[in-house]
């Protein structure tokens, strides 16, 4: 039997105990599923593929942000006692389940989003994968958004403007598009005490990233370029 | 403050990291010397009175000391407390500024 602490309510709320069979290559999301279906319906929490690529069910598993259905519960849980929290960083909106709307918006702010040059060519543009840009933009390509990293940054912890790291890893990946032609704001949008230059590289987003993506490397990506282009005059 | 003068004073912070690293291995390597040579105070004043070329390090050092710390701080002030604004600005530049000036009254001091 796996005794699970569970959090319930709000902002404000309290850890509630449960007792969940244990079972062989039982996920902690399976032990949650099962105290929602069999020992208390009115428990809140998102999940959607349950295989590792949507990204919505990154839950605080005794104390560290994880993808709750790609983490085993015999590796997390030593000792038999499981403690589930919603993600740090984010406001609650009942139990385990977080209100995401200000990571994205920082998406957003982070200009994510492809800009297409003006011009239209006649022919497909060409990105051969092997050149150091394309390179870097992969690395980093892989983000399914789930939080994780935003969750367990210590810079959005003190300072609510920071964009965090998954919109600065976007940031990066659209810096080294060379399709891209919206690099001249997104490098203003990604600069200053909200932006980059905030990220003491903790690297505590590298170390969570259930894809492996090193979002501290993109963020001195975004430092080098920013400063480049303040050194041209053209941030 | 806008993203340009942010990004400025990072590579001001990060220009003057980088004549503090050569500063400081400079320093501690006059110290050993002089502890192993077992120098008095009195003996290493009377070696380096007079001579320009330190009076110039040691001020290049204290500015650039003041300039890392100074920003350094502002930044701790902003993760840790909610002070910001041009009361903060004012303040950072005047910390820089008296940081820079004891420096320098204390380089000349020894060294003029």
């Amino acid at each position: 039997m796996l005794r699970v602490s569970v959090w319930r309510g709000g902002a404000e709320g309290t850890l509630v105990a449960y007792d969940v069979p244990a079972r062989a290559s039982q996920t902690v999301l399976d032990v949650v599923t099962y105290i929602q279906r069999r020992l208390d319906p009115t428990l809140a929490y998102r999940f959607a593929c349950r295989v590792g690529m949507c990204g919505s069910c990154a839950m605080t598993v005794n104390g560290i942000a994880r993808w709750t259905c790609r983490t085993h519960v015999d590796r997390v849980a030593k000792s038999g006692a499981l403690e589930v929290k919603p993600l740090a960083n984010l406001p609650v909106i009942k139990d385990l389940a977080v209100d995401m709307t200000e990571f994205f918006d920082k998406w957003a702010r982070a200009r994510g989003r492809f800009v297409p040059s003006a011009d239209i060519p006649d022919d497909f543009i060409r990105v051969p994968p092997a050149t150091p840009a394309r390179r870097a933009a992969d690395a980093g390509i892989e983000c399914i958004g789930c939080g994780v990293c935003y969750a367990s940054c210590d810079i959005v912890a003190w300072n609510k403007d920071y964009l965090g790291p998954a919109a600065l890893n976007r940031a990066w990946t659209l810096v080294n598009d060379v399709r891209d032609a919206g690099n001249a704001e997104r490098l203003g949008a990604v600069a200053g005490d909200a932006g980059c230059h905030a990220c003491h590289s903790h690297q505590n987003c590298a170390l969570r990233c259930p894809k492996e993506i090193d979002p501290t490397g993109a963020i001195a990506g975004l430092k080098r370029a920013t400063a480049r282009a303040a050194l041209r005059g053209k941030l | 403050m806008s993203a340009r003068a942010e990004t400025w004073l990072w590579l001001a912070q990060r220009g003057a990291a980088i004549v503090l690293a050569a500063a400081v291995t400079v320093h501690l390597a006059t110290i050993v010397y002089a502890v192993h040579l077992g120098l008095s105070a009195a003996a290493i004043i009377g070696r380096i009175a007079g001579n320009r070329a330190w009076l110039a390090f040691y001020i290049a050092f204290a500015i650039a000391a003041a300039i890392h710390g100074g920003i350094g701080l502002r930044t701790v002030v902003r993760e840790t407390t909610p002070w910001r604004g041009a009361s903060l600005e004012l303040a950072t530049v005047l910390f820089v500024v008296f940081l820079a000036l004891a420096g320098t009254r204390a380089a000349l001091a020894l060294f003029a």
